[in-house]
């Protein structure tokens, strides 16, 4: 019983509405990351869920309980801050342990507790050096070893990441995948901006914008069936490519076109068929274009990113600009002109006036 | 920050080494003249004189350590010698003491905070030649406070500490640290506002009850800044002078007479420049050594790379 409940709730910062009548149920020990642009209320959101900001109307469950006016250290929550917030001039040990004694948790309890976690994350050998001995990544490692001794519910993880370089960023990301996996029935919740973590962590992804929740689902769904614009877009690095143009009339079947290419639809690309003459913004991924041997001719090389695996290639007609991700052995060379052939099963439809999946 | 820190290590002491240009040491000269004469030149004459035998007038005899023998045996020096030890360790105390509490109640967020701020700041901005007219008035028997709860038929209050010769350091003190705490407030106020405010979140989850967090994570963090507050503090012990004169005149008697009084009277009053020299120097002598070990962690020691 270790869900998360949020039901309508909704902060804000004197009269500015940061979270308006946002819920979002989680399963126990569910990983969900909350997804989205700086500014858009992730950390508000996981500080209302911690308790260290009120909330203005709904309700918070943590493991069926109504924790909505409950502090913070009773509401069986852990939490692990971007910048670490250690306690400083307090070694390692102490700063796991000191939650624990103010909560008179007997000695050998606390003992057994700390040196588990430090296990862990292997830090044992670090326990009794202060946090200004350690690099970020150990010291990140104790922060999540603070939140651990508290063998809380749920965690909650406010971009732990950030602060540390990418090789860093990559172990720390897969340490923590390890913990949950361990943890079993232990729920986190994780506020972040890199998709990469999104993506490989995540049991679900909600992806937020302007107050709101703009589509929760798996990693895969988000990926491949974004519910609109917004969250095609920000889903997916490089940027799925978008094309605006209308449903072709009188055509058999489904048909995009507009002043530069067609691109002739199974069916089941839409949910619903729209009409003929519906203006449509098409979606493809550069992953799904290839590089030749298509119909989208006309095009030319425009700027080559080789990436080492693979490479990223923009090519140009007119004022038609599509980035494609390209794996061959033979580089490829700027100016050639190409006919490109994008995968129509992997194709996303777009209504361009409110930005929907159709 | 590794990376930064290993670019910038090669070329820091390359800058160190660099030669300064012509020009600006020649604008820096007068001033190092100034140093030169004025502070180390009248530090030494008064080291000299303090040899000498010297009344009214400086002669430059030589009198061995004579006048520091009549000095150590002099009631009125050793008093306020006295004086000024329980003097500075009480107002230390109470500066820091107070100053903390009214930081931490600045730093709940409370309203009108800017309206507190001033308040408490308030009396720093007065002189202590000002601080003593006043705080002389309070005390005063026949006119400030005690007087006032006299007619109000409190008769059994005496507010006579500045005039009683067993409390007048207390009462000293009671007038300097309503001056002086406000400072502390100010700068303590600052390093608390600088403590990340994920710490603080943390400590809640943790369950840290707020007077824990102020003594175990945020009062070690202000290290620094209490150290600041301090040397500001006892730089005003050592030179405390205008405040007595004010207040109390160093009496009743002598009972609050302090080492700047003892030397600025044997100068200009009872014409005893040797003696005075000599408390002078003794004075410059404590102050040293009170100030070497920070002298000495501050700008001495390498620095450690963090
Ligand atoms: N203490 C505050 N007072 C007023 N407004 C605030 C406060 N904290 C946050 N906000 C506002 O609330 C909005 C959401 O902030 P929040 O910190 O939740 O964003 P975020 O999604 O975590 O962004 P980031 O990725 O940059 O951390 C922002 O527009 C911010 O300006
Ligand atoms: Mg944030």
């Amino acid at each position: 019983m270790n869900g998360v409940n949020v039901k309508d709730v909704s902060v804000a910062f004197g009269a500015l509405k940061v979270i308006d009548g946002l819920s979002l149920d989680i399963a126990e020990g569910e990983f969900i990351v909350l997804l989205g642009p700086s500014g858009c209320g992730k950390s508000t959101l996981l500080n209302a869920i911690a308790g260290l900001l009120d909330v203005e109307e709904g309700k918070i469950l943590i493991g069926g309980r109504n924790v909505t006016w409950e502090e913070p250290k009773d509401r069986s929550i852990a939490m692990v801050f971007q910048s670490y917030a250690l306690y400083p001039r307090m070694s390692v040990r102490q700063n796991m342990s000191f939650g624990l004694k103010m909560a008179k948790t007997p000695r050998a309890d606390i003992e057994t507790r700390v040196t588990r976690a430090a296990e862990m994350l292997q830090i044992t050998h670090l326990l009794d050096r202060r946090p200004d001995q350690l690099s970020g990544g150990q010291r990140q490692r104790v922060a999540i070893g603070r939140a651990l001794v508290r063998d809380a519910a749920v965690f909650l993880f406010d971009e732990p990441l950030s602060n540390l370089d990418a090789q860093l960023r990559n172990e720390l990301r897969l340490e923590i995948k390890r913990l949950h996996m361990e943890l079993g029935s232990t729920t986190m919740i994780y506020v972040t901006h890199d998709q990469i973590e999104a993506m490989t962590l995540a049991d679900r992804i909600a992806v937020m914008k302007d107050r709101e929740i703009q589509q929760l689902g798996a990693p895969d769904e988000l990926y491949h069936r974004p519910a609109n614009l917004f969250v095609a877009g920000f889903v997916g690095s490089p940027k799925m490519n978008f094309l605006e143009g209308r449903i072709a009339a009188g055509a058999s079947g489904l048909m995009f076109e507009n002043d530069t290419v067609s691109l002739s639809l199974p069916d089941d690309v839409c949910a619903a068929p729209p009409a003929p003459g519906q203006a449509v913004t098409l979606g493809v991924r550069p992953e799904h274009i290839a590089l030749d041997g298509g119909t989208w001719d006309g095009f030319r090389v425009d700027i080559v990113e080789p990436l080492g695996a693979d490479a990223l290639v923009w090519a140009r007609r007119d004022r038609t600009s599509i980035q494609l991700r390209v794996t061959t052995d033979e580089p490829v060379k700027v100016g050639t002109p190409v006919a490109l052939a994008p995968d129509p099963r992997r194709a996303n439809l777009f209504d361009t006036e409110t930005g929907r999946r159709l | 920050m590794t990376t930064i820190a290993t670019t910038e290590e090669p070329t820091a002491p390359a800058r160190r080494r660099r030669r300064m240009p012509l020009a600006a040491a020649i604008a820096l000269v007068p001033a190092a003249i100034i140093v030169a004469v004025v502070y180390v030149g009248c530090m030494i004459w008064t080291v000299r004189l303090s040899f000498t035998s010297s009344r009214l007038l400086p002669n430059l005899d030589f009198v061995g350590f004579s006048q520091y023998e009549r000095l150590l045996s002099n009631t009125r020096f050793l008093t306020s010698v006295e004086n000024i030890v329980l003097f500075g360790v009480l107002f230390i105390a109470a500066c820091l003491v107070f100053g903390f509490l009214m930081a931490v109640f600045i730093d709940q967020r409370i309203r009108g905070e800017a309206l507190f701020r001033t308040i408490f700041l308030y009396p720093y901005s007065m002189s202590f030649i000002v601080t003593g007219l006043v705080w002389q008035w309070v005390l005063n028997p026949t006119l400030g406070v005690e007087d006032t709860l006299h007619k109000l038929g409190l008769t059994f209050i005496d507010v006579d500490w500045a005039v009683n010769r067993d409390t007048v350091v207390y009462a000293l003190v009671l007038a300097a640290v309503w001056h002086g705490a406000g400072l502390v407030m100010a700068i303590l106020l600052a390093g608390l506002r600088g403590v990340d405010a994920d710490l603080w979140k943390a400590a809640r989850v943790d369950g840290i009850p707020t007077w824990r967090v102020y003594t175990s994570i945020v009062l070690p963090l202000l290290g620094p800044m209490i150290v600041t507050a301090v040397v500001l503090l006892a730089i005003s012990v050592a030179r405390l002078y205008d405040l007595v004169v004010a207040m109390t005149g160093g009496g009743p008697g002598i009972a609050s007479d302090v080492p700047a009084k003892f030397v600025m009277d044997h100068l200009f009053e009872r014409s005893n420049i040797g003696l005075a020299t000599s408390a002078a120097t003794m004075m410059l002598i404590t102050v040293a050594i009170v100030l070497a070990p920070w002298v000495y962690a501050r700008y001495v020691r390498p620095q450690v790379p963090r």
